[in-house]
């Protein structure tokens, strides 16, 4: 039933590239925020709010965020429907992940565009 | 020192209301012995004892079992192979139901080989002889075919433990693949089709438990890759 409620019109392949692609974005934004912060060691408060006033930061990073929420989404169902049997209880923690989730992400595109 | 310490798992659902262990003294008289051979002297010490066998050669894959912790087949694991500190023990194949002491009812093993249809299906007319084959294609058939079905591998996988109902696990993938490399085959289409949930391939994290235990010394992880591969290109 949760595969049925909480995973419309989804199936495994598409599963499957969404963690992948995900996985690559968040690769590529850690290497960037890691090499920055290198860069970058006496980082002030100007310098950092300067980097986030960029078009290209904002899409970057929102695009990071969207990622975490896609890889979270897809390997808590997974851990999920592998390891809560009792229907009832799996379908209230995977409810609880995507609202999480959802919270994150319209949390996140407030702080980033209030830079 | 040839006297070894034989534990084995009893459950007789008749008489026992919880699984226990019987410990045996086997004198092997120094001989590497398989561990099939040491089930049959402790048949002799205690009949009511019961597996499966019956080539004991490893070619017929009754007699997959847990020794020592690992899956094998009991006819080709020879006792040094296995034993530690002069110690064996002997359980069922994990995650199946166990119908009595080292015998497991596989019917969800089964059910999960029959899904993945493993017969040649072809819609074009037979020739008069054969359906040939090149020598390359036949090739690739190699490292499937030879499967016995023992259930050491599905046995082995946390996945297929976890979900044996929709994951169709090592053994079914590994003849899945066997059937969609044949080309002879023209019903590649459909079995995909049959295959791209996220339970029956996708459920499969790599982990090669599957590899590690084949008394084939087959690799199913392998083979499911390349059936992601065929899935993602054909959904691509």
């Amino acid at each position: 039933m949760v595969i049925n409620i909480l995973n419309p019109g989804r199936n495994g392949v598409a599963d499957w590239m969404i963690q992948r692609a995900s996985a690559v974005i968040l690769g590529l934004y850690s290497i960037f925020m890691v090499a920055y912060l290198l860069f970058n060691p006496d980082l002030d408060y100007a310098a950092w709010s300067g980097l986030f006033s960029h078009i290209w930061m904002k899409v970057f990073t929102l695009l990071a965020l969207l990622s975490v929420a896609a890889h979270a989404w897809v390997g808590l169902w997974i851990v999920a429907t592998d390891y809560i049997k009792p229907a009832a209880i799996r379908f209230g923690a995977l409810l609880f992940v995507i609202l999480a989730l959802f919270v994150f992400v319209v949390w996140g595109v407030q702080v980033i565009w209030g830079v | 020192m040839s006297t070894l310490q034989v534990s084995v798992y009893r459950y007789n659902p008749e008489n026992d209301d919880a699984p226990w262990m019987q410990d045996f003294q086997i004198d092997t008289q120094g001989r590497d012995l398989m561990v099939l051979n040491v089930l049959q002297m402790i048949k002799e010490q205690d009949s009511s004892l019961v597996y499966r066998a019956s080539c004991r050669e490893g070619v017929c894959g009754s007699d997959g079992m847990n020794m020592n912790g690992k899956n094998g087949l009991s006819c080709v694991t020879p006792l040094s192979e296995v034993v530690k500190n002069n110690r064996l023990v002997l359980r069922p194949l994990p995650g199946l139901p166990v119908i009595r002491d080292l015998i497991i009812d596989m019917s969800l093993f089964y059910k999960q080989y029959e899904r993945i249809q493993p017969y040649l299906q072809n819609d074009e007319r037979p020739p008069s002889i054969e359906r040939l084959q090149s020598p390359e294609d036949r090739d690739k058939l190699d490292g499937l075919y030879e499967c016995i079905l023992c259930a050491c591998c599905s046995t082995s996988c946390p996945s297929f433990w976890w979900n044996p109902d929709k994951f169709v696990g090592p053994a079914g993938l590994l003849q899945a693949y066997r059937f969609l490399a044949d080309s002879r085959d023209t019903h590649t289409q459909e079995r995909l089709s049959e295959l791209d949930d996220p339970f029956s391939v996708f459920r499969c994290r790599g982990i090669m438990n599957c590899v590690n235990v084949c008394p084939k010394g087959l690799n199913p992880t392998r083979a499911i890759g390349k059936i992601r591969e065929m899935l993602v290109r054909n959904t691509a």
